[in-house]
C-alpha cells in the first residue's frame, strides 16, 4: 500500500471529492447576477447540486421545461417575473446552446 | 436534517473501506464511461449517519448510489446498500408509536398494526431479492435524460425477512372488486402543493407470495434511510414500488390517481418485450414501469485500468434479473466478435444477484475492451444501445470497459 497522498491522488473519483468538499451542503451554484434567485427559488425542496448533476446537455427549451414541471407539477412558489431569469442563468452556465 | 460534510474523514473512511484499494495499488481508475462531466464533478463520496461512503448525487432529498466496488458480494450490507428518496421531509420514526393503517374501500375490516404485532401476529417469511431503482444508470443514456444521473449503483440485494401483504390483505377481509392496493411512507414533502410519494400496485402483485412487508434486511433492522421500521419488498419489480417507512395500506376498487403513478414512473407502450401488465394503470400510449430488465455488472474491473500480460485475471461480477432467473454470463474481448461463458456463482434464489466470474490471460499489449452480457432464462439478453423513453429508465445495454494491457 502507497501512502495516503497517492492514494488519493490516484483516484479520480476522490479528487472530485476533494474539490467538491469546499461546497458547504451541496448547495453551490457558478457565479453570476441571479445567482442567489436561483437559490432562493430551487433550495426551498431541494439542495441545488440537482442542477450541476444534470449539465451540461440541456438546451435552453429543456431548462424552461425543467423549471415549468417544478412550477407546474411539484408547486413551486417562483414569481413569474424571476422565470426568464432563471431559465437564462440556468442555460447559460448549466446548459447547451 | 443533520449537518452535510463531504469531508477529509470521508474520503479517510473510503480509503479505510477498501473503497480505494485499486487506487492504492497505483491505478489510474477514469469515471464510468457516458456519464456527464456536471454528474461527475457534483458526486462525492459522502457518509450518511449510519453508513458507509456512498456516492452522492443529491444531499436533500438524499440520494447516493452504491460505488461499484461495494457490488462484488451477491448481498450487499446494509451500510452499503443505496439510498433514493423523492422528497425531503424524512422523519426518524419511534418504532414504538409506529403504526401501519390498513384499510381502503376494498377492505372489509380495516385495522392497525404495532411494529409487534407485524412481528408476532403474521408468519415471517424471508426472500433475497433484488432492489433496483428505475432510473439505474439514467447518466449513461444516450441521449441523456434529464433527472438524477445515476451510474451502475442504484441497485443492491438483500435477505429480507418480513410478513405477507397477502396475509394482512386476507386479515383484513379482500373484497372481489379490489382492483389495486395503495402504500403511502411516513415521508413528505416540503411544501404542500408537492404530490405525496404514492405508490399502488395491481391486486395480483399485491397477493403474490414474494411481496412482502419487511422488518428485516440481511438479519438487522432496516437501516433508517433505507425504510425503518418497515418497507414494501416487490421482487423482480423496481424500487419505485418498494415504498419506505410504510405507514398506510389501502386496497382500492378504482385505480390511485397519484402523480408517482399516473405521470412519473411510466414508459411507452410496445416499445419492450414481455413485461409484467398493470392493466388498471395504462393509458393509450404508456404504462407503468414494472419489471427489472435483465443486467450484469463486472463490479472489480474500471475504465482505464493496467494490467500486464501473461498473468491471469479473474473479472467478477454479478448478474440478475426480474426472477427468471439467469441463463448465462458472456464475455467478449474481441469488440463482441466472440463470446465465452462466464462462470456462474451460488444461486440464492431466483430474485437475487447471481455472482459469476471469468479469467482470462492478456496476451498482448495495448487497449482492450473487456465486454459482459448476461441472458435470462425467457432468453431476453441485454440491448447493444439503449431504446430510448421520455424518463431515462430500462437501460440495460451491454456493459463495455477499456483496460490497458502493458
Amino acid at each position: 500500500m502507497s501512502t495516503l497522498a497517492t492514494l488519493f491522488a490516484s483516484a479520480s473519483l476522490v479528487v472530485a471529492a476533494a474539490v467538491a468538499a469546499a461546497d458547504e451542503g451541496g448547495n453551490h451554484l457558478k457565479d453570476g447576477p441571479e445567482a442567489a434567485t436561483v437559490r432562493s427559488a430551487c433550495s426551498v425542496c431541494h439542495s441545488t447540486d440537482y442542477i450541476e448533476m444534470n449539465s451540461p446537455f440541456l438546451k435552453r427549451a429543456g431548462w424552461e421545461a425543467e423549471v415549468g414541471k417544478m412550477i407546474k407539477v411539484m408547486g413551486a412558489t417562483i414569481p413569474e417575473a424571476d422565470v426568464p431569469r432563471i431559465v437564462d442563468y440556468l442555460t447559460r452556465n448549466y446548459g447547451v446552446e | 436534517m443533520y449537518k452535510r460534510e463531504a469531508t477529509r474523514r470521508s474520503l479517510l473512511q473510503a480509503a479505510a473501506s477498501g473503497l480505494l484499494l485499486a487506487g492504492g495499488s497505483g491505478v489510474t481508475r477514469l469515471a464510468r464511461a457516458g456519464l456527464l462531466a456536471g454528474t461527475i464533478d457534483s458526486q462525492v463520496l459522502d457518509t450518511l449517519p449510519g453508513k458507509a461512503p456512498l456516492l452522492k448525487h443529491s444531499f436533500r432529498p438524499p440520494n447516493y448510489e452504491s460505488p461499484v466496488e461495494y457490488l462484488s458480494d451477491a448481498i450487499t450490507p446494509n451500510d452499503r446498500f443505496f439510498v433514493r428518496w423523492h422528497l425531503a421531509n424524512i422523519p426518524q420514526v419511534d418504532a414504538a408509536s409506529w403504526r401501519l393503517k390498513v384499510g381502503g374501500d376494498a377492505l372489509l375490516q380495516p385495522f392497525e398494526l404495532t411494529l409487534e404485532q407485524l412481528r408476532q401476529e403474521f408468519d415471517p417469511v424471508e426472500v433475497v431479492a433484488v432492489c433496483q431503482c428505475a432510473g439505474n444508470r439514467r447518466g449513461l443514456c444516450e441521449p441523456h435524460v434529464a433527472g438524477v444521473q445515476w451510474g451502475d449503483g442504484s441497485v443492491g440485494n438483500a435477505r429480507w425477512k418480513g410478513v405477507r401483504l397477502k396475509d394482512i390483505l386476507t386479515r383484513a377481509g379482500l373484497k372481489a372488486e379490489a382492483i389495486e392496493v395503495a402504500f403511502n411512507g411516513a415521508d413528505s414533502p416540503v411544501v404542500e402543493q408537492t404530490p405525496d410519494f404514492v405508490k399502488s400496485l395491481p391486486v395480483w402483485k399485491a397477493l403474490d407470495d414474494n411481496t412482502l412487508i419487511a422488518y428485516e434486511m440481511n438479519g438487522s433492522a432496516l437501516p433508517h434511510w433505507n425504510g425503518f421500521p418497515a418497507r414494501l419488498i416487490v421482487p423482480g419489480w423496481v424500487g419505485t414500488y418498494w415504498v419506505k417507512q410504510v405507514i398506510s395500506i389501502n386496497a382500492q376498487t378504482q385505480p390511485l390517481k397519484s402523480f408517482w403513478m399516473n405521470t412519473a414512473y411510466r414508459v411507452p407502450k410496445g416499445k419492450y418485450p414481455a413485461v409484467d401488465r398493470f392493466l388498471s394503470q395504462e393509458s393509450e400510449t404508456s404504462t407503468p414501469i414494472t419489471d427489472i430488465d435483465v443486467l450484469s455488472l463486472m463490479t472489480n474491473l474500471s475504465e482505464g485500468q493496467r494490467f500486464r500480460t501473461g498473468a491471469p485475471r479473474v473479472i467478477h461480477g454479478i448478474a440478475w434479473d426480474a426472477g427468471y432467473g439467469i441463463r448465462h454470463v458472456e464475455v467478449s474481448l474481441d469488440e463482441g466478435g466472440s463470446w465465452q461463458s462466464a462462470t456462474l456463482g451460488a444461486d440464492l434464489g431466483r430474485f437475487s444477484f447471481r455472482p459469476w466470474q471469468f479469467t482470462f490471460t492478456p496476451r498482448s499489449k495495448g487497449e482492450l475492451t473487456v465486454i459482459a452480457r448476461a441472458m435470462n432464462a425467457q432468453g431476453i439478453v441485454q440491448t447493444e444501445s439503449w431504446i430510448a423513453n421520455p424518463a431515462g429508465y430500462r437501460n440495460n445495454v451491454v456493459q463495455k470497459v477499456r483496460i490497458h494491457i502493458v
